[in-house]
Order: structure tokens, then C-alpha cells, then sequence
């Protein structure tokens, strides 16, 4: 895989999130109260609400549009909806944030 | 290949026959909507509460936009169809839309019996069939004045109780001696009439309606005897006709509906018809049950499936007037070959009576105590011999075979296949068997899974017991309704004990209270925050990952993604340099789009999420603080221009309200809170229909509140008069506070209101003087802390983390 640098895990406040300009488009990266790292495409598969704008609990996001909530470990809608986001490899090293993007992958290999 | 499925109508039966459907054959059939009524599909049985205040709109939705689109059904609302065409197989609408058909199905429904009197066409005349009615209504009986309703059946009943409940003084006007003759005895129309008239409403039998009096209002309603009853609104409620024009003109076979046959098929083979508007074994039909069986057999036939067709069976009725338990079902005309078992308790107000022929039951009348009715009614379902219990039977399953008098031994003893839900047609092995099967332990979850009590919720109560049998003690259905599912505490409880404990930070509160996820969820922690910031001011650090976006970033997010920004305009005020600096900031940001808000200012939407901070910093050097307007706090103060300019003002109601606005802005409350003052009772503010409304007299100020003008209509309260402008501040600030202290998260005000009373209120904001001063002194502690203006902080570079993206990769690299 071909990890890109995103930053430090400290650039993320606890059950929040932050965003990465991609050419695959948005990513959201969140950081979960207990410090866990989920990347996953910051558009709902509902309307596309921005998930990284949504309130992160335990390893869950809400959407702010309409309240799907999504499972940040596999990117699928919980509860009664159904639909996934893409979720995106992330790996910590110390503080450091990387993930690896399908693109970047190809342009490397 | 898919089959286009077009239906016109959007009421209860064709909703509830595409549930089946969809079920029975998913992807068979595109399915296209036309309704004449522009929403979606509610539950039309709960007209009733609505009328009278018990339930919203909200509450009665059957299925919401999001139903709609995924089951990727095209909804045309608004859309009367006024045109089919058989030969080429389509249908127009009156708004020129023309859809191809597969297969059809006319769901039209009825049309309520407008009697030809003179001045039926009055303004002030309704009918009484639908949401637009209701809300008619409720905006009439705002007036709190008379009102007749014409007809004592069902429906005339639960509009006249309703519209008492909403204040007006209502007068029942039935043609027939007593009342819902069709479905009761006189014994028991009278008992209901006595009931009735207990309650305020004027009853008057044989009254026959010779025209209604009026210029261009209603004004009365003049009797063929000659008596005159003044009043400002009628509503017609003397039964309803098929609506089966469409049919006709279509050129199918119409009856007095639309003929159908057993398997819910016209004259035409390709279309079908459903609801009130079929007529079926030359039966139509005005109660959901059966209306429910017509959706099931022509869903099973559109699926293509060989199920056995409708067949009539009585409906059980009961009204729906809180407080008045009544249960009709079957035949109970006297007869020879009858014989009638009668049962009267005239101090408790209980009457029963059972028509019985060749030892079975053919009609049952209760009154006043109709627990026994689902167990009368499976005895004539199955035409059960009752010779053996023929003693006791009056009394109820609960006397057979010498057990004890105890509910939950009646429903223990009922076999599997008895009904508990008549609207949805659920029995008791059903429901015990999807709770056991799904796990379920709500009464919501019982409802979403079987059906049962989710159309008129009559049986609610027949419903728990059931879940009470099936789950035992783990189900308490008295207990309150849960925060959310990480707790089993009330927002009542949690706030209580927020203060009793002293807890002052989230995870205190998640600890101590038990909560059963690790770090709440997005119902439970923006609730949390706001009692602990509202409990605990100046020491509580609010925690800004527990609330909405809206409320995180100090904007209102749109549906793409971008947001709007409303500044401040104090009383609704402005002058040539802020419209400047709006004007600047619109064109160096270019802001697709600037709008007047109904609060009296100016909303810029389409601001991308960045450019924030740096829309704010301008703003502000104008003088500009943050609008609140995406915040569950202090919104807007509306003002007219009172009598600084106007020659009608009382007072100074611009001044007013700013003083308002600048004392109270920055504060948050349990939901958003919008004010108005006007200078006169012309009421140019519209202060009647805010959460708090002042009406400014040349007496002083009358202050309202427990107004609604959402999804919910609603007029405000009065609270009182008050003499001076320093009066007026005071009691305002002092019933914020108290909403402040014991609303729940997200309860409106007038919500708040009709559970904690008037009076109460009243009693500890007006009345008490020394407990006002109380509530005002801590609202002003808060507010030491809640006004620091949100965007001047963001400006000077707080959460800036939330403006710009973590990083940009792959493609502004290369660029650099």
C-alpha cells in the first residue's frame, strides 16, 4: 500500500473529525473518544450529507442532514436504513495520520 | 422488466396496499402517485386528537418523505387527476401531467355530504375529512367563540369535542332522536348525550336545519322550527359519498362506488380500486379495518397471487373522544326471533347490552366499560354457542369459569386467534409471537413490527397487556419513555438528578446515571449538554462535539453542505451602513443568494465553510454579533414600529423589543425561542402566534406566550398585564427561565406548556413576585457567561480546526 501523510492525530479533536481534499474527492477522518482513527468518504449515502459535520459516538457517526447513522468501521448505514460509504485504509504511527488512497495506489504501481 | 403502477389517491388504504406490496413483489412495479392533497400519507383516524390538541401532524405521519423515495416512488402532490384515458392507458393530471399505466388503482376516498341548504357556501363552512379541515378549525377556534356542528355520528361528535377542547362553545345538531343511532341504542345515544352535555356541549335532537344565516360569514343557523343559534363556524359532518366521479367518467361500472369485485377489480381488468370509494359485494365502507382488507386482497392480486377474496364482516366502532368509552358492533335492532341481555349502572354510567339469536351473538352496545368488547366481538366473529355461560356473559370473559377479576386473566385467556387490533385486523398469537420471534420490548417496536395500535390506538391499552402476557414483568407499561436508547431515565429524571447528584460534566452524568453506551449517542449527548449548561452556568465548559453542526459552527448547514449566515438586526432595526457591509460582504464572497427572514432580518446562504471566519471578521467590524439563527436559544424579536412612527401605537414596541433582544440574546433554552412585541392589538408583529408575544395596550403590556406557528398552528396564551416596560422585561426574562429549568431537549415552549399548566406557570412567573425575582437573578448569572458573541471568538481564531481541511492531497500538491 502507499500511505500518504494526513497529519497528527492531536489535528483531530476526540469524537470529532476533520477533512482531506482528495482527487477521489472528500475524505473525513474521524477520531473517536478512545483515540480509534476511521477514514471514510465525507458524503452520506442517504443525500450526501457531510459525515465529517455529523456527532461521532462510539464508533458511529450521525449525519447532520437526516440522522442516518453510520458505522465509521465499515462504512454501512445502521438501524433500520441501508447504504455504505467507501471507507478508506488508515494506519497511526505514533501521531502520525496515514491513509491510502485507491489512486495513488495505481499511480504508484 | 418493471410494470408501471400508477395510483391516484394517497390516503391509508392504497399506502397501506404498496406495503404489502412491496413486500409481496419488491421491484415488480414502478409505482406513481398522484394526490390531490399536497403531503404525505397520515393517519386520517387521528384527525381527532389532532383537532383537539392531543397529537401534531408529525405524530400521525404514516409514511414520510424517506418512505417515498426508497421504495423510489414518484409522489406528485397537489395533483388532482382529472382525465383517464383507457384505450391509450394514461392519466392526466390538473396540472398537466400525464403518466402511462400498466396497471391503475382509484383510491379517491370519499367526499364529505355538504346539505343543500341555503348558505352551505358561507365562509365558516367546513367540512370535516381532512388535515386542511383541521386546521380550519383550529384557527377558528382560536376565536373562542360558537360553533355548531351538523350531524351526531361519529365523525360530527369528535369534531364537536374536539373544537370544545380548543375553547369554543360547540352545539351538536343531530337530524335522527339520538345520537350515532347507527351504532347505538337510544339507551346508550342517551348516555352519551348526558356525557356530552357534562362536558359543555349543547346537544339538540330532531333538529333539522333549514338554512345557514350570514352576509358572506357565517353568522347562524336557522332550524325548520323556527330557532336561530348564533355562530361563527359550521362544520358539516352528516356523512360522506364515495368520490367515484373518476370511475364514471372513466366509463367504468359505478354504483354507489366504484363496483369492484372480490379481488378489488373494476370493470376494467387492468384497473383496480380500493379505500371508500370502492364499493364491494354492494358494500361500501367507512372504517379502516375493512378498508385495510380491500389494500391486502388487491396488493396479493397485483402481485399476482391467488388469495381468497374480500369478504364483509362487521367492524367494531368506537369514538374517539378522550374520556368516553363506547363500543358498538353488529346488529341490536329488537326483534322476535331476539332475545337482548341489558346490564345498567346508572351512578357509574355503565350500560351493556348483547343481542343474542339462536344463542349467538349478533350485536353487542357497551358503554362506560367496554374492556370485554374484543372478547364479544371473537364470540360473534366465531358464533360461538353461549347457551352454557348464557348466566354470566354480561359480566365479562373475566366471570367465566369463576376466575378472578383481573385483566390480565381476561387476555391470558383469549385464544391466539382473537383480535386485539380491529383496525389492522392483528390477533393476540400474532403479536405474542413477533415479540417473541423479534425480540421486541416497546410499545413502539410492537406497533412498527405488527401493526397493532398504530392506526386509531384504541386497543393501546388491550396492546401492553399483551406485551405485559408475553414479556411479564420486564415490561412496565407505565414506565416513562427513555431519553434515548443509552439510558432508561426520563429527560425529566436525568434533569433531576443532574441537579440532586450535582453533576456537572457529561461523562459524571453517563457514569452515575448508568448509561449503557460509552459515550452517549446524537439524541442523548446535545440533551445533556444543554441541561448541564443551562444547570450549571459559568462551570459547565460546554462541550461542543456534543452538538449539532449548526450550533458547533455557528451557522445553518443546507442541504449541499454550505451554510447561511444570519446576523443580529436588534427589533428588527438596520440603517445604511449595515445593509453596506452586507451588500460588501455578498459581492467579495460571492454569495449566490441573500434572503428577507421572516424574523425581521437577512440571511446569506450558500457560504462555503471556509470562507466563515473570514464572512464573520467583516461582519463584525460592521457591528455585527452572530443571528443565533441555527441556535435552540434566543432567535429573533420581532417588532412593528409602534409609536415612535405609528399613529395606532400604545407604546414603544420597537424599543421594547430591542431592550429584549439585547438582554436576553446568547441565551439557550430547550428549543429555539422566538419573540414578538407589537404597539397595538392590530398586532402588526404577529407577537400571537410566538413562544413569547407581547401585546403592548395603553394600559401597559399584555404578555402572551405558548404560541406555535410550525408544524403546529397555534395561538398563544395570555399570561397577563403588566403595567410598566420594566414589569414586562422582568416576567418575560423570569418565564424563560423557567422554561429554561424544567423544559425537556427540543420542547417548544407551548409544548412545555400544556404539560406543565397555565396556571402553574402563571402561579410562579406573575403572581409570585419574590419567586420571579428568583428565576430572574439566575437567568442573569447565566447570561454572564452566554453572551460572548460565538463569531467574534471564531474570528480571533477559536476552533479554527473547523474552517479548513485537515490536509489536501494528491492534487493542490502538485500545484504548490
Amino acid at each position: 500500500m502507499n500511505w500518504t501523510s494526513i497529519g497528527s492525530i492531536t489535528d483531530i479533536p476526540r469524537r470529532g473529525a476533520r477533512c482531506v481534499n482528495t482527487p477521489e474527492g472528500k475524505i473525513a477522518v474521524f477520531r473517536t473518544a478512545e483515540d480509534h482513527v476511521f477514514a471514510i468518504d465525507d458524503h452520506c449515502p442517504h443525500k450526501g450529507g457531510p459525515l465529517s459535520q455529523g456527532i461521532v459516538h462510539g464508533s458511529s457517526v450521525t449525519c447532520p442532514l437526516h440522522n442516518w447513522v453510520i458505522s465509521l468501521e465499515t462504512g454501512k448505514a445502521l438501524g433500520a436504513d441501508e447504504g455504505a460509504v467507501r471507507t478508506i485504509p488508515v494506519k497511526v504511527e505514533g501521531e502520525q495520520l496515514f491513509i491510502a488512497l485507491e489512486a495513488l495506489r495505481n499511480k504508484a504501481a | 422488466m418493471t410494470e408501471k403502477l400508477v395510483i391516484v389517491g394517497n390516503g391509508m388504504a392504497p399506502g397501506r396496499m404498496l406495503e404489502h406490496l412491496f413486500e409481496k413483489a419488491p421491484g415488480r412495479y414502478e409505482v406513481t402517485i398522484f394526490n390531490a392533497e399536497p403531503r404525505v400519507n397520515y393517519d386520517r383516524i387521528m384527525l381527532s386528537p389532532v383537532l383537539s390538541g392531543e397529537k401534531d401532524y408529525e405524530q400521525i405521519i404514516i409514511h414520510g418523505d424517506g418512505w417515498y423515495i426508497k421504495n423510489g416512488i414518484t409522489l406528485y402532490k397537489g395533483h388532482k387527476i382529472v382525465a383517464i384515458d383507457r384505450a391509450a392507458k394514461t392519466i392526466t393530471s390538473d396540472r398537466g401531467v400525464t403518466a402511462k399505466y400498466d396497471k391503475l388503482v382509484i383510491a379517491t376516498g370519499s367526499t364529505p355530504f355538504i346539505l343543500p341548504v341555503p348558505g352551505n357556501n358561507l365562509a365558516g363552512v367546513l367540512s370535516y375529512r381532512d388535515l386542511d379541515d383541521v386546521q380550519a378549525m383550529m384557527l377558528a377556534a382560536q376565536s373562542r367563540s360558537k360553533a355548531v356542528v351538523i350531524g351526531g355520528g361519529l365523525l360530527g361528535l369528535e369534531a364537536a369535542a374536539g373544537l370544545a377542547m380548543q375553547g369554543m362553545d360547540v352545539t351538536v345538531l343531530h337530524l335522527m332522536p339520538t345520537l350515532m343511532e347507527r351504532q347505538l341504542d337510544p339507551a346508550a345515544g342517551y348516555l352519551l348525550q348526558r356525557e356530552l352535555e357534562n362536558r359543555g356541549l349543547k346537544v339538540i335532537c330532531k333538529a333539522s336545519t333549514k338554512r345557514i344565516l350570514g352576509e358572506r360569514k357565517v353568522e347562524g343557523v336557522e332550524l325548520a322550527d323556527g330557532t336561530v343559534i348564533p355562530c361563527t363556524l359550521v362544520v358539516m359532518a352528516a356523512g360522506i359519498r364515495p368520490s367515484a366521479w373518476l370511475g364514471k367518467s372513466a366509463g367504468l361500472d359505478v354504483n354507489r362506488g366504484i363496483v369492484v369485485d372480490d379481488h378489488m377489480q373494476t370493470s376494467d381488468p387492468d384497473i383496480f380500486s380500493v379505500g371508500e370509494c370502492a364499493e364491494v359485494g354492494g358494500h361500501v365502507y367507512g372504517l379502516v379495518a375493512p378498508l385495510y382488507e380491500m389494500a391486502r386482497v388487491a396488493a396479493a392480486k397485483l402481485a399476482g397471487e391467488d388469495v381468497p377474496g374480500f369478504v364483509h364482516n362487521d367492524t367494531p366502532t368506537k369514538l374517539k373522544v378522550t374520556g368516553i368509552d363506547l363500543f358498538s358492533l353488529g346488529d341490536f335492532a329488537d326483534g322476535d326471533d331476539r332475545q337482548e341481555i341489558v346490564l345498567r349502572d346508572a351512578s357509574a354510567g355503565v350500560y351493556k347490552r348483547l343481542v343474542i339469536k339462536d344463542n349467538r351473538i349478533i350485536g353487542t352496545v357497551l358503554y362506560g366499560e367496554t374492556a370485554d368488547g374484543a372478547w364479544f366481538n371473537d364470540l360473534k366473529k366465531k358464533a360461538t354457542d353461549i347457551t352454557e355461560m348464557r348466566d354470566t356473559l354480561i359480566f365479562g370473559q373475566a366471570y367465566q369459569g369463576g376466575s378472578p377479576l383481573d385483566p390480565m386473566a381476561a387476555v391470558a385467556a383469549l385464544p391466539d386467534d382473537a383480535e386485539i387490533c380491529g383496525c389492522n385486523g392483528v390477533c393476540k398469537g400474532k403479536i405474542v409471537g413477533t415479540i417473541t420471534a423479534k425480540g421486541l420490548s416497546s410499545l413502539d417496536d410492537v406497533r412498527a413490527h405488527t401493526k397493532a395500535s398504530a392506526s386509531c390506538g384504541s386497543c393501546t391499552g388491550l396492546v401492553e397487556q399483551v406485551m405485559k402476557l408475553a414479556l411479564g414483568d420486564s415490561y412496565n407499561p407505565a414506565a416513562v419513555q427513555p431519553m434515548c436508547k443509552c439510558t432508561d431515565l426520563g429527560h425529566d429524571d436525568v434533569r433531576r438528578l443532574i441537579v440532586a447528584k450535582a453533576l456537572k460534566t457529561i461523562p459524571a452524568v453517563m457514569q452515575e446515571l448508568q448509561w449503557k453506551s460509552s459515550c452517549g449517542c446524537a439524541k442523548c449527548r446535545p440533551a445533556l449538554n444543554y441541561y448541564l449548561v443551562a444547570d450549571w452556568p459559568g462551570e459547565y465548559e460546554d462541550d461542543y462535539q456534543s452538538r449539532y453542526i449548526n450550533e458547533r459552527v455557528h451557522a445553518n448547514i443546507q442541504k449541499d453542505g454550505t451554510y447561511s449566515v444570519v446576523p443580529r438586526m436588534w427589533g428588527g432595526m438596520t440603517n445604511a451602513k449595515e445593509l453596506r457591509a452586507i451588500a460588501d460582504v455578498v459581492d467579495k464572497f460571492q454569495i449566490p443568494a441573500v434572503k428577507v427572514t421572516g424574523g425581521q432580518r437577512i440571511d446569506m446562504l450558500g457560504v462555503k465553510k471556509q470562507d466563515l471566519p473570514a464572512v464573520w471578521a467583516d461582519l463584525g467590524e460592521a457591528g455585527f454579533v452572530s443571528g443565533a439563527a441555527y441556535a435552540k436559544g434566543l432567535r429573533t424579536v420581532k417588532t412593528c414600529v409602534g409609536s415612535e412612527w405609528c399613529r395606532f401605537g400604545t407604546q414603544d414596541s420597537t424599543g421594547l423589543g430591542i431592550r429584549l433582544e439585547k438582554f436576553m440574546w446568547g441565551s439557550w433554552t430547550p428549543a429555539k425561542l422566538k419573540l414578538a412585541v407589537s404597539g397595538c392589538p392590530r398586532n402588526c408583529a404577529e407577537a400571537t402566534c410566538k413562544d413569547i408575544g407581547v401585546i403592548c395596550v395603553d394600559s401597559g403590556y399584555e404578555i402572551h406566550f405558548a404560541g406555535a406557528a410550525g408544524l403546529d398552528i397555534k395561538g398563544t396564551e395570555v399570561l397577563g398585564l403588566v403595567k410598566t416596560e420594566d414589569e414586562a422585561l422582568e416576567v418575560i426574562v423570569a418565564l424563560t427561565q423557567m422554561y429554561r429549568e424544567q423544559g425537556r431537549y427540543l420542547e417548544r415552549i407551548y409544548k412545555w406548556t400544556k404539560r406543565v399548566g397555565i396556571p402553574e406557570i402563571r402561579k410562579q412567573v406573575l403572581d409570585d413576585v419574590a419567586r420571579r425575582k428568583e428565576y430572574f437573578d439566575r437567568f442573569v448569572l447565566s447570561q454572564k457567561f452566554a453572551q460572548v458573541d460565538p463569531w467574534s471568538e471564531r474570528v480571533s481564531g477559536k476552533d479554527k480546526h473547523e474552517f479548513k481541511p485537515m490536509a489536501t492531497i494528491g492534487m493542490a500538491q502538485a500545484a504548490e
